[in-house]
Formats: C-alpha cells, structure tokens, sequence
C-alpha cells in the first residue's frame, strides 16, 4: 500500500478522494455555528460548535480513560464476532442441513433489540467490559456469517473444477479457491461489523458501566450538558472511522488483487 | 500391448436443464495412443469441451465409457493434465503462483515448484510478469500462462482445448514451434482441440473431425509428413491434400442454418 502523504501526488489524491466531504462538513458546521447564533438557541437544546468544543476542553482530561474502555471494548467484540460469523459460515456453507436450521435462526437473532437485550446482559455479565463485548459481538457476527457464507458459496465452480482435475481434495480446493475467494466477501462483512462496533459498546455502556463513552453520555445527560453528549457523539464518528479505517487497510494487506485495477485507474 | 492412453466407447452425454434436454455428444469411439498428438475440430457447440471435461473427470457422461491409461476417467479428477477453453487463472494469485498451481496441488513443496514455474516463463514470453497479477495481464498473456500452468502439472496426457484461441498469428506459431520442440524432448500424449484446421495439421499426428450437436465422429485423418513440422508445409501438395478433406469432413455433417443451433439459441 502506497499512501505517500508527502508527495504532491498523493497530497492531490487525499485532497480529490476527501475534499468534497471537509468542504460540505465545514459549510454546515458554520451554518450550525450561525444558526445557533442568530436565534439564540439555548445550548440545552441545542449547543453551537463553539460550545461542544468548550465542552471537549473542559473534560479533556477524563477523555482517555473513556475512550480507551470503549475501544477495547470494541475491538474486542468485532474479534469475537468476527471468529463466531467466519465459524457459521464454514457451518452454513458447508452443511445444507445446517444452513437450512440456523439461517432462519440467525435473522431472528437480529431482530431482538438491543436495548432489550443490554440489561438482561449486564445482569448475566457483571458491569465490567464482559457484557459491551458481548453486545458488540452480537451485532458484529451476523453480517460477517451473512457476507462470508455468501462469499463460500458463489465459489467459481469451473475454478474448482480446474484444481480438481488436478486431483485437488476437498482440504485443497478450500485451500485454494473458495477461501481466497470468500476473503473480500469477508472483510465486507467485516467493514459494516466495524463500522457498529463502537456504537455498539457505547448501548452496552449506556445500560451501565464504571467507565466508557457511555458512561460519560448518561453523566452528561444528567446535568443537562448536551454539549458534552455532542462531544461523545463526535468521538463515537470519529472513532468508527478509526475502525473502519483500520479494518480497510487489513483488507488491502489481505487481498492485494482487489486493488490492482482501482490503483491504476485512479491513477 | 499396454492400454492407449486415453480411450473413449460409446461416449454419450445428455444436459438436462429445467426440462430442457440438450444432446451434446452422441456416441463417440475415440483411442488416442501413448505418445500420440490428436487434434480435435468440429462446429461450435458439437461437444467438444464436454468430450475434455469427461477425461478431466470433472462431468460424469451418461453413457459411455472413458478411460486414460486404461483407468476409467469416468468421476475420477487428477488423471490428465486439463486446460479449460477459459484460462481460469486465480485472480488472488501473482503469475507465477498460478502456473506453480499443478505442481502444488501435487504436493511439490512450494519453493521448488515455483523454481520450475520460474524457469519456463522466458520461453512462454512471459519474463518479467513472474510478479503480475492476472488482471495486469493481456489475453495473450493470460493464455499463455494458463497453457504453462498446463505443462508443468505432472500428467502424461495433456487435453488442450483451443489453448491458441486467443493469440495472433505470430505469436501463434512461436507456440507451435515451442510446442513441438518441448513434445520431441519429452513426449506426451495430447489431445488439442481448436478451429484452425491448419493447426490441427501442422501439430497433430491425426486430426479427428466431428459432426455438429450431437457430436460423432465423421471422419480421422492422418497428417502427412513426420513430426516435428516446420510451418513452411502448409504450402506442400499433400499438406493442401489433407487440409481439403477435412474441411470437407467439416461441411459434411453441417445443415443448412444449422437446426441445432436455433434451438438452443435464446439465452445460449
Ligand atoms: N453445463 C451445461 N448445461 C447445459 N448445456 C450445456 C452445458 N455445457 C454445454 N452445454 C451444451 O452442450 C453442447 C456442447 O457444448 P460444448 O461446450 O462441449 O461445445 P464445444 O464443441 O466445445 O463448442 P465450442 O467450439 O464453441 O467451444 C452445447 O450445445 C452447449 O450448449
Ligand atoms: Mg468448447
């Protein structure tokens, strides 16, 4: 992977790729900033930009230690649920028995609000980091089976056919055509996992914590300060870009043949 | 006498598709002897590939008989050295990993058959695309890797089908030579399908002609003079001799409009 931030090259490429984004996010934080001002809305209801930033400053120094909990607790629950999605999917792939009994099952999982299922978890888990990475799991396995057993499934079957009249076995064509060519599959199920996991904690935290953006969103809601609820609702963004940031890169390290025709054309 | 190399009985294979019935071949007898280069042409759509995919042991027939070394093929992958009509090269793997592929398969240690692999990309005209992923790479290219990927997997019996389809003329005849200089080095038993009906002569020791769908076969002839060929003789009387009666072979069994084709036409 190739970024060259210091080139001008790659300056022009980040500037063309995200430009637009910065341009449009700065226009409406300084319509927010102008709104707030010209009808003086109060900042209970709503607090201007300047205001959330005073808010940052003011708590800066209890920031790491939320931040840290809620992302461990994340990353954590995305490799967990990220093991349990690729285990049903080798599952439902492999066995159409199983495929038959668990598919039906797994979309009713989905269906159980979390909120619901947050303090039934907690009551289960204790208070520590146990129940968020339950919670962040159960959100993360379900588009990562869903992608990855898809992936599994649509393996070219005149591939297999070539490496089998090799003599390729069962072992070897999975080794060879339908894990490589489920791996994509993987990381988009992956990305969209990713890109939930921090809100994900966050609901497990809300619930009840000792620490974690959550907790500080309930603290802050309290005492009405809704210019620090903005602050962890940025950070929570920011964050899961973080995340999903990182979750890209592995699939660019992973699948380098995705990116051959993307780099040149972009070129 | 050892058993041919590949023989094939009363070869006949049905498609059924959502009630739809399509007779592809249609009781083919073909032996190919140990050592023997046998081209295979016929219309479009006559069963050819099916033929190959019965002897890579990739389609069970449903009738017939097919066998390669006198073991039936019939369900049995792993016994010929097969290349597809499409090159089928691993999009997750460089050039050089995809014609290693055979050899790993067959349980070479990984370094060395990438060692052979590397070995023969010069004379493929692939050198310095060791590293290329496939999607870098032209038609051209992808064939010739595919038909490298071909040769190094360890079988006596090649099945090419139209492993030149996708290169110019020159290139085209670089291969033949090359082709026909590896085959005198170390010899193995081929059967190549194409449409070039000169190919087929210039390469094969017999050229074997089928009929439209459902395939049979209508008529074998043998190539004259000794293998291996300069491409000179296709000018020769008899080379021009041979050429005739197999493109006469080709329009025998051919209909007008060709019936078969419009019914399987929509969608096809
Ligand atoms: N998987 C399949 N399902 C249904 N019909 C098929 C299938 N494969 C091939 N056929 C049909 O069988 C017939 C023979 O196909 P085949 O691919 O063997 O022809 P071919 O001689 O190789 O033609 P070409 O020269 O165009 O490659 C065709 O009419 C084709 O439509
Ligand atoms: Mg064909």
């Amino acid at each position: 992977m190739k970024l060259a931030l210091g080139s001008a090259a790659g300056a022009r490429r980040l500037a063309a790729a995200y430009g637009p984004s910065a341009v449009l996010l700065a226009l409406l934080v300084a319509g927010w900033e102008a709104w707030v001002r010209v009808f003086d809305t109060r900042p209970y209801i709503l607090p201007a930009p300047s205001r959330i930033w005073q808010g940052f400053w003011e708590t800066k120094h209890l920031l790491p230690e939320h931040i840290r909990t809620t992302l461990a607790e994340a990353v954590l629950g995305l490799g967990f649920g990220a093991a349990a999605g690729v285990t049903i999917a080798v599952l439902v792939a492999g066995i159409p028995l199983v495929r038959r009994v668990l598919m039906p099952l797994l979309v009713v999982s989905q269906t159980i609000p979390m909120v619901v299922l947050a303090p039934l978890l907690i009551v289960w888990f204790g208070f520590g980091m146990t129940p968020k990475v339950v919670v962040v799991a159960l959100w993360g396995f379900f588009p990562v089976a869903v992608a990855t057993a898809d992936g599994l499934m649509h393996a070219d079957r005149e591939m297999v056919g070539l490496v089998r009249s090799m003599g390729a076995n069962r072992l070897q064509v999975l080794r060879y055509i339908a894990v490589p060519a489920a791996l994509p599959a993987f990381f988009s199920g992956l990305k969209i996992a990713a890109a939930y996991a921090v809100g994900g904690a966050v609901v497990g935290e809300w619930i009840g914590a000792s620490s974690g953006l959550g907790l500080y969103i309930t603290r802050a809601q309290t005492s009405f300060r809704v210019d620090r609820v903005f602050v962890a609702v940025v950070l929570i963004a920011l964050l899961s870009m973080l995340l999903f940031a990182a979750v890209h890169v592995l699939a660019r390290l992973a699948t380098p043949w995705m990116y051959v025709r993307t780099e040149e054309e972009t070129r | 006498m050892s058993a041919p190399a590949i023989r094939v009985e009363g070869l006949e294979h049905t498609f059924r598709q959502k009630g739809r019935e399509v007779r592809a071949v249609d009781g083919v007898d073909l032996e190919v002897g140990e050592g023997e280069f046998v081209a295979l042409v016929g219309p479009s759509g006559c069963g050819k590939s099916t033929l190959l995919r019965v002897l890579a042991g990739l389609l069970v027939p449903t009738g017939g008989t097919a066998e390669v070394g006198g073991v039936s093929a019939v369900g049995r992958p792993g016994l010929v050295a097969f290349m597809p009509q499409k090159d089928l090269l691993l999009p997750w793997r460089r050039a050089l990993a995809n014609a290693a592929l055979g050899l790993e398969v067959h349980g070479v240690p990984r370094k060395e058959a990438r060692a052979r692999a590397r070995a023969l990309f010069g004379v493929f005209g692939l050198e310095g695309f060791e590293q290329a992923w496939p999607a870098q790479m032209s038609g051209g290219m992808r064939q010739r890797l595919a038909l490298l990927r071909t040769f190094l997997v360890p079988s006596r019996v090649l099945l090419l089908d139209e492993p030149f389809g996708a290169l110019d003329a020159i290139t085209r005849r670089g291969m033949h030579a090359w082709l026909q200089e590896v085959l005198a080095i170390e010899p193995r038993t081929v059967l190549l399908v194409t449409h070039d009906v000169e190919e087929a002569l210039v390469l094969a020791d017999r050229v074997v002609v089928m009929s439209p769908r459902p395939g049979r076969i209508v008529d074998a002839i043998a190539a004259p003079f000794a293998r291996p060929r300069e491409p000179g003789i296709v000018t020769e009387a008899a080379f021009v001799a041979a050429k005739a009666r197999v493109l006469a072979a080709l329009g025998e069994g051919d209909d007008p409009v060709s019936a078969g084709e419009e019914r399987t036409a929509p969608g096809a």
